[in-house]
């Protein structure tokens, strides 16, 4: 995985308090990896929320879970598998140092990005028309649930903040895009592309989570 | 070593209290030899050991595998004692017998309302019968509350929105104290209440004499009788009747005068507007004073209301 | 100087003693000046001593929020301030001291300035994030400070709601100054965990990690995992404020005592964030001042682990009265039983590192035997606490503000003042006068005992916290209580003056003043510019005070950008043996 450069050598990109290449980018993907973990911590709050709710009102879960729309849900979903290929695909050009197919690759990946923010706004001001507003602001009445608020209270935190990942993603893969088209990535050098692509990966993951606990509940 | 005793812990009014004490005992004195024989072992250290050249050499020990197992271990014991101790000792304070004697317990900003079997209330005042066991089913209108009796070694939060018990047995007639131990607003130090242990013939007379709650005492005017209510439902711990500032406005010179209210119009205080403001407290809230009293919706009937209307006519 | 070489089939490595300067014309201080190369630099030192100033300024203001809340329970009626006033007094008292101070004091401090040289690296992993860590902490600091203008916050530093939702004022403001200086906190765990990975030099095994790096080490993985849970909780609190989320409000349909889990998760593994770098400290000078071996060093590394583990898994110890089952009560007073013994190990293990030791009684020395005693007696009584039966009479007592005063101040901040007075000399290079030094260390010991043994009475008697008022007969305790409060801030006050007025000295104390063997005692004081000019190679653990010092003080003689082609070698005993495995 790593980039080899010939130890003691110090390339332009290898700050000073590294000894390496390699051990720069090694350092970097380690951290990320730590990163992940808090990212995974911090949604783990919410999950631990949406389980004890769905352990004391699975009726609720099943009812409500029919004003989510599937189909569109599901598009989401391939769409952000799709997005996962593509930056793999972007490393993978990196690593073979085709300059141009990392531009490409990271420009598919943002524009599949944004279809998913696209759809999620659709699917948000839907529901805001019907009522479905979080917490106190719930007016909708086609639930027949006491609690119906709380359901969609943690549906509009964990997709949102779910959205704010993808977003700071689109905004972090842009400005790859920039750097890569100025060509400063290459198989010796891409350690931001290759930590991104882990960040994205877990976005897509989170997803992948979401996706059936609140689209499919039978 | 009663003198010991009374210094670090309130008395002991229940069985169960004593029981607390003896783990209470047991733990602090066996901390106490632990303490003590780190101290000496740190003061020996420190005069046999100094320093006596820069040059002094010491001897290399990494590790006693001998030694480690006993520290490990011997504390481990100890505090696996103490853990099943507290544990059986936890699981009676709250386990209440069947037959114990229940009263409902409200808690709210700032006082405790005790409701019993036969429709009587008593605010801030808990009567029990001795020799009996009590069961409190708590509850709160607000937000949480804790009921701590030190002299019982009872404690038990009181959540808005779920029921929560605790039970005492107290054998001889007296009082204790009741705090309030979860921390609830501006007049959290001041919620507190007496339990009041009669003996069971004299509680029966209390009870009797209390049935139905909302009646006025025949030997009082209506005045008196709400100058009773005010103490006894707490209105006085936020609303002073001798124009002191406290968390409310002051009822001294209050009926009939003009108020201006927060949201910048103003009011003339008569018996609606006080009517009004016990039962819908934030609807008129006067200015300079945080919209933080609760409804008496339910609590107060209309003859109490009316009294307390016509004890405030009278402070001016 | 001796040069020497390797021979084997493996590569060869060259490495030479590099004996410190004694007094540096250029270090990190001077290399570079103006206001500007201390705001935007990357140096983790100077990152550490900006930590220094803002955690300085945040203690000083939470002991003087501390000294008022203890003029006024001077006497039980209200004579002071209002019963509003000192809500908002004890609270931000709670969350100056543990978000602003505690938490990041050790790791933020010490940990920046020591961890690297430690571990002979030039820098922490992620200079740059380490900076926005301390603007992050900052920006989170004026997020605080912005809830106070702003209507003020009285739910105690733990927002339990449904208070904390219902209330007006200031909360939703400080609870994202909460989750903004969370971040501060994460990020400089992260920083230290890729550190210890990645970042170590030639020779710095596991097995060669210096104590206090393991405990840095079991506070960051705490860090990391722990304070996203309270940075998530916070931010539904304030959802919860926003727009009513209802998922801690009764009032909405939620459960408050749902919030208690969740705050708890956090607040209880925090308590081991502000303890476990104390734990660090205090093995780095007992070995030093006893010039000995560590006792048990693979005991004292894994316990901080364990503590760091199983003090995930008793946050439910803090709620045996909330009304939560019985069964769950139990298996969280078991567990926390069980995270008293690893504790109990580390003070047997450090006792025994004085044993036969040749120990010299300097300040350092003196702040942690007052850390041995405050914090011992800060244990045996959680131990008190973790027995549900005894904790359902002394929850929410003056008991439990007693104890958590001592494992907080008595240990941590004891330990926090053994590591500055330790490695000041090689922050600034020079001595602070140590009789004064001494003096202070005897005021702060006795203030604090003065302040708090009391209220350990106070609490059993039955004297619940965050009371404003109080019945008579806590009168006398309460009065003690308050005179100790100000010898203890006299102490600090006297320990802020003697560090400033080193400042002001101008004859360095050499490198090494304790005659340490660890590897920040082997560069010059105060530190270079770039920590270190070579390579350090590592061939000894850094308590082998059987070694000759100039066995710690080799590095590779050919260097590249300061380091050298032997990162990850094998290294033999043999101070002249290195093989390098490529």
């Amino acid at each position: 995985m790593a980039n080899h450069s010939s130890a003691g050598s110090h390339a332009s990109h290898v700050q000073h308090h590294f000894v390496s290449s390699e051990q720069q980018f090694d350092t970097a993907k380690f951290g990320m990896w730590v990163f992940l973990a808090t990212e995974i911590l911090m949604f783990g709050g919410l999950f631990a929320a949406y389980i004890i709710y769905r352990a004391w009102y699975p009726e609720l879960f099943t009812l409500a879970s029919e004003e989510l729309n599937t189909l569109w849900g599901g598009v989401n979903t391939l769409v952000l598998i799709g997005s996962s290929l593509t930056v793999a695909m972007a490393i993978k050009s990196a690593q073979l140092n085709q300059k141009k197919n990392i531009v490409i690759n990271l420009g598919i990946t943002v524009a599949l990005a944004c279809v998913f923010m696209v759809i999620k706004y659709f699917e948000y001001t839907h529901k805001f028309h019907l009522g479905i507003f979080p917490g106190e602001f719930y007016t909708f009445e086609g639930i027949d649930h006491p609690k119906a608020n709380i359901f969609f209270s943690l549906y509009y935190l964990m997709t949102g903040l779910h959205g704010i990942h993808v977003t700071i993603g689109i905004v972090i893969i842009s400005w790859l895009m920039v750097r890569a088209y100025k060509g400063h990535f290459d198989s010796e050098y891409y350690t931001p592309v290759e930590i991104t692509g882990l960040y994205w990966h877990l976005v897509d993951i989170i997803w992948i989570f979401l996706f059936p606990l609140f689209y499919l509940i039978d | 070593m009663e003198a010991i005793r009374d210094f670090f812990l309130p008395p002991a009014k229940t069985a169960l209290a004593s029981e607390v004490d003896a783990l209470f005992w047991f733990v602090h004195i066996t901390s106490l030899v632990l303490i003590i024989g780190i101290l000496i072992a740190l003061a020996y250290f420190v005069y046999k050991y100094r320093r006596k050249s820069e040059n002094d050499v010491t001897p290399v020990i990494t590790h006693n595998n001998k030694l480690e197992v006993t520290w490990s271990v011997i504390p481990l014991i100890i505090t696996l004692v103490v853990f099943g101790w507290g544990f059986q000792t936890y699981v009676s304070l709250t386990t209440p017998p069947d037959d114990a004697y229940e009263v409902q317990v409200t808690a709210q900003k700032w006082f405790w309302l005790f409701q019993y079997e036969n429709g009587a209330q008593s605010r801030n005042e808990l009567h029990v019968p001795a020799g009996r066991p009590v069961k409190l089913v708590m509850s709160s209108r607000d937000v949480i509350h804790s009921f701590f009796v030190p002299d019982y070694r009872i404690k038990q939060d009181v959540v808005p929105d779920r029921y929560t018990e605790t039970w005492f047995r107290v054998d001889e007639p007296g009082e204790s104290i009741v705090f309030c131990t979860e921390y609830c607003g501006t007049d959290h130090s001041n919620m507190m209440a007496n339990v009041i242990v009669h003996e069971q013939e004299e509680f029966e007379t209390w009870l009797a004499g209390n049935s139905g709650g909302g009646e006025k005492p025949s030997d009082l005017a209506p005045a008196e009788w709400g100058e009773q209510l005010a103490k006894e439902w707490a209105c006085t711990t936020c609303h002073s009747p001798d124009g002191s500032e406290l968390t409310g406005p002051t009822w001294l010179g209050k009926f009939g005068s003009q108020e201006q209210l927060a949201d910048g119009s103003s009011v003339t205080v008569d018996e609606n507007y006080i009517r009004e403001s016990i039962l819908e407290p934030n609807a008129k809230v006067v200015e300079g004073y945080a919209p933080v009293m609760n409804t008496y919706q339910g609590q107060l009937n209309d003859d109490q209301i009316d009294a307390i209307i016509e004890y405030i006519k009278t402070l001016k | 100087m001796a040069t020497a070489e390797a021979s084997s089939n493996l590569s060869k490595v060259r490495v030479q003693r590099h004996k410190p300067e004694e007094n540096p014309k250029e270090h990190y201080l001077n290399a570079e000046s103006g206001l500007w190369s201390w705001l935007t630099t990357v140096d983790h030192k100077r990152i550490g001593l900006m930590y220094l100033m803002a955690l300085t300024f945040f203690f000083l203001v939470g002991g003087l929020l501390a000294l008022a809340i203890r003029i006024e329970l001077w006497a039980p009626a209200a004579d002071f301030i209002t019963a509003d006033t000192y809500n908002q007094l004890f609270t931000l008292h709670g969350a100056i001291m543990i978000f602003l101070f505690l938490v990041p004091s050790v790791p933020a401090v010490l940990g920046n300035f020591i961890l690297p040289i430690q571990l002979g690296a030039k820098d922490v992993a992620f200079p740059r994030l380490n900076l926005a860590s301390f603007y992050i902490y900052v920006a989170g600091a004026l997020f605080t400070l912005f809830a106070i203008i702003n209507g003020g916050v009285d739910t105690g530093w733990t927002f339990y709601t449904p208070y904390s939702s219902s209330i007006g004022g200031g909360v939703t403001a400080m609870t994202l100054g909460v989750f903004v200086i969370g971040f501060s906190s994460i990020l400089t765990g992260l920083n230290f965990i890729v550190t210890i990975h990645k970042m170590r030099a030639p020779g710095i095994t596991w097995g060669k990690l210096p104590l206090f790096c393991w405990g840095l080490y079991a506070t960051s993985i705490i860090q990391i995992l722990a304070t996203p849970v309270l940075a998530i909780t916070v931010l539904l609190l304030a959802m919860e404020r926003i727009m009513g989320i209802g998922i801690f409000d009764p009032a909405l349909g939620g459960d408050p005592i749902l919030y208690q889990h969740f705050f708890w998760f956090y607040s209880h593994p925090a308590v081991y964030i502000m303890i476990v770098p104390g734990f660090g400290i205090v093995s780095e000078i007992v070995s030093t001042f006893s010039k000995k071996t560590v006792f048990g060093y693979w005991a004292i590394a894994l316990s901080s682990l364990a503590i760091a583990f199983i003090g995930f898994l008793v946050w439910g110890h803090h709620m045996f009265v909330s009304g939560q089952a019985s069964l769950a009560s139990m298996v969280f007073s078991f567990l926390t039983f069980l995270v008293g013994i690893p504790t109990g190990i580390k003070m047997f293990n450090w006792l025994a590192t004085l044993y036969k030791g040749s120990i010299k009684l300097d300040t350092p020395l003196l702040y942690v035997f007052g850390f041995f005693f405050l914090f011992t007696v800060g244990g045996v009584t959680g131990i008190a606490l973790a027995s549900i039966a005894l904790d359902v009479h002394l929850h929410d007592t003056y008991y439990v503000v007693a104890h958590f005063h001592f494992v907080m101040v008595g240990g941590m901040v004891m330990a926090f003042l053994a590591g500055l007075h330790y490695w000041w000399p090689k922050m600034f290079g020079v001595m602070y006068n140590q009789t004064l030094a001494k003096i202070a260390c005897f005021l702060i010991f006795i203030g604090f005992n003065v302040t708090f043994l009391p209220q350990f009475v106070m609490g059993s008697q039955g004297m619940p916290r965050r009371y404003f008022s109080y019945i008579d007969q806590f009168q006398p305790f309460h009065q003690i209580s308050t005179v100790g409060s100000f010898i203890l801030g006299i102490g600090f006050m006297l320990v802020i003056y003697y560090m400033l007025t080193s400042l002001l000295k101008k004859k360095s104390v050499g490198p090494n003043p304790w005659g340490s063997r660890a590897l920040e005692w082997q560069i010059p004081s105060p530190a270079p510019h770039h920590n270190f000019d070579y390579t350090p190679v590592i061939v000894h653990g850094p308590y082998d005070y059987h070694k000759p010092m100039a066995d710690f003080q080799l590095g590779l003689v050919q260097s590249t950008n300061g380091h050298g082609p032997a990162h990850g070698a094998e290294i033999s005993a043999d101070a002249t043996q290195i093989e390098t495995d490529k």
